[in-house]
């Protein structure tokens, strides 16, 4: 008696388990590619999407905006994916060292850092060094992410050392703790300052040049829509991409 | 009590599925290089830190959750009903959300932290801050945990106390709080092994630096953008030293759960 | 020694009491479940705040609503002793002794307290359990020792909650024992709640009956018990209770026309209130209404048999003013023969001399002059 009542529990399981797989399958099966790409291409990407749909009627696109390393990290356990877009180098060089990309990836754009301030930039700075004057409270980014190692470059080559009371994980947690008053200042993104808007003054680095952040963008090996995948990455390399990213502040490739 | 045979599949499931991911990160450890990752100057530094403000957020959670267990024990009523629902806040928020909450209450520009930041007292960024954010998260743990054990116990002891002619201070002391002991002890573990694990709210209120904010689960996030190795292998340190915690301190009080 | 005075009137309890006990007296407290004894021990310990009341021990007053004046319990010099023992579970039976001496009234350094606690785990009989733990000990020794350490306290007055109801005969009988010694010996007031009659007989002064939350009857413990003149009372002292008027030559009319002659006590004032109170051993039962010339016959149902010692008592439906039925003790045999059982049409009979009548009592539980 007892063990018969343990068999339906078994197949309600297997059931369960029909039901998961059978959904994410079922997408797969239209005309949709997956972009694995980085957080701060988010809105300039989501646009590209859209013109990206226009020029093939059947098509459509899914993002999946993360940190760039938390993306290689789960393209390397298994996800599928067709176009990978970090946010700098390294990680795309991790992408390939892991046998994930089709051919050779594509430079898109380009980033430089920026000093964001609360709007009116009350504590008057106007330069890289004037983040260490005494009374301003600065957040970066940590150096193991892209935007800290540019941050950590752009020292290098003003001579100053920062004391950051803050090291973020995130160029979001940066601009957030400059937007929500909690810093006087943070080193993000010209793309991040120019997205927050009136919330933040910006104050331009004359040494950003020092520090150049390079996008580049691939066609992963397994990609189901590999024809599509391409499609896309012409589409973001082309006059209407290249607009779009140019508007969102980034730099030429 | 014997029970059903069947019941024992659904709990096999349950403990498996606890199971099987902590098997997988401690399979996944490069045990060659285990003591090298995990023994980097980061890495020990954020251990250190991670243990000092556990400790001393469960020493706030004592000091102010014990009163309000008893309080909330011993009282009914709409008041009381409503604080137990506030309480549970913080179990049922995202804890980056109770950063966020406790930014705007603490922050530099917060409902008290204005009035704190004028008078020179500055909290976002320190290690005052991780303090504090740990013990939001925790507090309601041992609150909890405490409410219990003091509704089973009842007032019926504290009576006899007065009776004999103790006043209600020594009533405290004497008789209420050393019935609560086994409560308190298994409500200070849950609450050291949550502020120990405290991750979201940590990092939206109080920030990440080395030595002043970066606690173990902060170091193990950051560590996994360059180096996933050491990410695992102090994920694995920061389960050792919660099991330590939990079966050297807490779990014979956790499993009796009773009075006596 | 100190007296106890105690008036209380707490509402939403429908309690309205008064009662004294007096000096080196114990009064025992009788009453159904629910009467309000428990409610008037609350409000002598401070445990309960009446509506209206005054609560006076000795010189002090301890409560008084007019006032506004309430002393804390723990300022009361009122010893408790509930059914259970509440022995704290984490202090061993001569910490525990020692508790009121270390920590409550009476406060002294820890091995003089120690000491006392040690003489009075000696007066009742527990001396030998001083180093164990409360869970190690069984029912009567740990009211045993519940009762050392209320005394260790040196309370003015006593409070008992049923303290033996919770017992087994032996330990019961043993912890009766002890009480009537330390009583006794101490000659402190007390009031004592029970349900039992050896209690009552072994360890009381005075009896006071409460019924739904009123002081019905309150004499000496002789009196009550002898010549019960509530309901309660009846039933708890064995006896058989009819209410009514007195008439002349100890008649007694009830006030559904039914008419008892008896012998009336002195103080029976004709027109007034009065009980008639007479033994079951000194019912007859008939099953046809009986010829010839006894008086005192009544028309009854048969609602229950129960044994009385050797013989069956046979007690029929409640009187129609809602008393308890009346009681008839027969032999077995008889049961037999007269083919006795609950819903029978029995007839109930007594001679008039088995029967006193006495005047009923007054709210405030004494006998009117």
């Amino acid at each position: 008696m007892p063990k018969s009542s343990s068999l339906p529990l078994a197949l309600a399981a297997v059931l369960l388990l029909g039901l998961v797989g059978c959904s994410s399958s079922q997408e797969e099966s239209q005309n949709t590619i997956t972009v694995f790409a980085a957080a701060s291409l988010k809105d300039s990407f989501t646009e590209i999407g859209e013109r990206f749909k226009t020029d093939n009627p059947d098509a459509s696109v899914e993002f999946n905006f993360a940190g760039s390393s938390d993306l290689v990290t789960q393209l390397v356990q298994g996800a599928g994916a067709d176009v990978f877009a970090p946010a700098d180098t390294n990680n795309m060089v991790k992408a390939e060292q892991a046998d994930l990309v089709d051919g050779e990836p594509v430079n898109f754009a380009s980033n430089v850092l920026t000093i964001v301030t609360a709007p009116g930039n009350p504590k008057q700075i106007a330069s890289f060094a004037d983040l260490t004057k005494p009374d301003v409270s600065v957040v970066v980014c940590a150096a193991q992410v892209p935007c800290g190692s540019a941050t950590e470059k752009i020292e290098a080559a003003t001579g100053t050392q920062l004391n950051p009371v803050s090291e973020e994980s995130s160029v979001t947690d940066v601009l957030n703790k400059v937007t929500s008053g909690q810093a006087d200042a943070g080193v993000v993104y010209v793309t991040d300052a120019r997205a927050a808007g009136d919330d933040v003054a910006a104050v331009e680095i004359a040494e950003s040049g020092a520090a150049v952040n390079t996008y580049p963008i691939a066609v992963l090996k397994d990609a189901p829509q590999k024809d599509l995948a391409k499609k896309f990455v012409e589409t973001v390399t082309g006059e209407y991409g290249q607009k779009v990213l140019s508007e969102a502040g980034f730099g030429k490739p | 009590m014997t029970l059903p045979r069947w019941i024992y599949l659904p709990a096999a499931v349950g403990a498996l599925f606890v199971v099987v991911p902590l098997v997988a990160v401690v399979a996944k450890v490069d045990w060659p290089q285990f003591w090298t990752l995990i023994g980097s100057e980061s890495s020990r530094t954020a251990l250190v830190l991670s243990l000092k403000t556990a400790t001393a957020s469960t020493l706030l959670c004592v000091v102010f959750g014990v009163p309000l267990a008893l309080v909330l024990a011993r009282n009914d009523g709409r008041a009381v009903r409503l604080m137990r629902s506030l309480l549970l806040l913080p179990l049922v928020l995202p804890p980056v959300v109770g950063g966020i909450a406790l930014l705007y209450a603490f922050g530099r520009l917060g409902l008290i932290g204005q009035y704190l930041d004028a008078a020179g007292i500055r909290i976002a960024f320190t290690t005052t801050a991780v303090v504090l954010a740990q013990t939001f998260v925790s507090l309601p743990f041992l609150v909890i945990a405490m409410e219990g054990a003091a509704r089973t116990a009842g007032s019926d002891y504290d009576v006899v106390a007065a009776t004999l002619g103790a006043r209600p201070t020594t009533v405290w002391w004497r008789v209420s709080l050393p019935l609560l002991a086994p409560g308190l002890a298994s409500g200070a573990v849950l609450a050291f092994a949550r502020s120990l694990g405290e991750f979201g709210a940590t990092l939206t209120f109080a920030g990440s630096r080395e030595g002043v904010t970066r606690t173990l689960p902060l170091e193990i996030y950051l560590q996994r953008e360059t180096d996933a190795d050491a990410a695992v292998a102090l994920s694995v340190l920061l389960v050792a030293v919660a099991a330590v915690v939990v079966f050297g301190l807490g779990a014979r009080r956790l499993r009796s759960g009773s009075m006596t | 020694m100190t007296d106890l005075h105690l008036r209380a009137v707490v509402e939403r309890r429908g309690v309205d009491v008064e009662f004294d006990v007096a000096a080196g007296e114990v009064l025992a407290l009788l009453g159904p479940n629910g009467a309000g004894k428990t409610t008037a021990l609350h409000v002598i310990a401070g445990l309960l705040r009446p509506d209206r009341g005054v609560v006076r021990l000795g010189e002090r007053v301890l409560t008084d609503t007019d006032a506004g004046v309430f002393v804390a319990t723990h300022a009361r010099r009122v010893g408790l002793l509930l059914q259970e023992a509440l022995l704290f579970p984490h202090l061993s039976v001569a910490a525990n002794v020692a508790f009121a001496p270390r920590s409550g009234h009476g406060k002294r350094p820890r091995r003089e307290a120690r000491a006392a606690a040690a003489r009075w785990l000696a007066q009742v009989d527990a001396a030998d359990l001083a180093d164990r733990k409360p869970r190690e000990l069984s029912g009567g020794q740990a009211q045993r020792v519940a009762l050392a350490r209320a005394l260790a306290a040196e309370p003015l007055v006593l409070l008992l909650d049923e303290p033996l109801t919770g017992l087994d005969v032996n330990a019961a009988t043993a912890m009766r024992k002890v009480l009537r010694d330390t009583l006794t010996r101490d000659g402190r007031s007390a009031v004592l709640i029970t349900h039992d009659l050896v209690d009552v007989l072994t360890l009381a002064d005075r009896v006071a009956i409460l019924e739904a939350g009123r002081v019905v009857e309150c004499g000496t413990t002789a009196a009550v018990l002898a010549a019960p003149r509530s309901h309660f009372g009846a039933r708890f002292a064995g006896v058989n209770l009819v209410s009514g008027t007195a008439g002349p030559d100890g008649t007694l009319t009830t006030e559904w026309g039914a008419s008892w002659h008896g012998t009336a006590a002195a103080d029976v004032v004709a027109g007034r209130p009065a009980v008639a109170v007479f033994r079951p051993s000194a019912v007859a039962v008939y099953r046809d209404k009986p010829h010839g010339s006894p008086r005192n016959t009544v028309e009854l149902v048969v609602a229950e048999l129960d044994t009385s010692g050797a013989a069956i008592r046979v007690r029929s439906d409640r009187q129609p003013d809602g008393a308890p039925g009346l009681a008839a003790d027969i032999t077995a045999e008889s049961v037999a023969e007269l083919g006795l059982a609950p819903g029978e049409r029995v007839y109930f009979s007594v001679k008039a001399q088995e029967i006193s009548v006495h005047p009923a009592v007054t709210a405030r539980g004494e006998a009117p002059t």
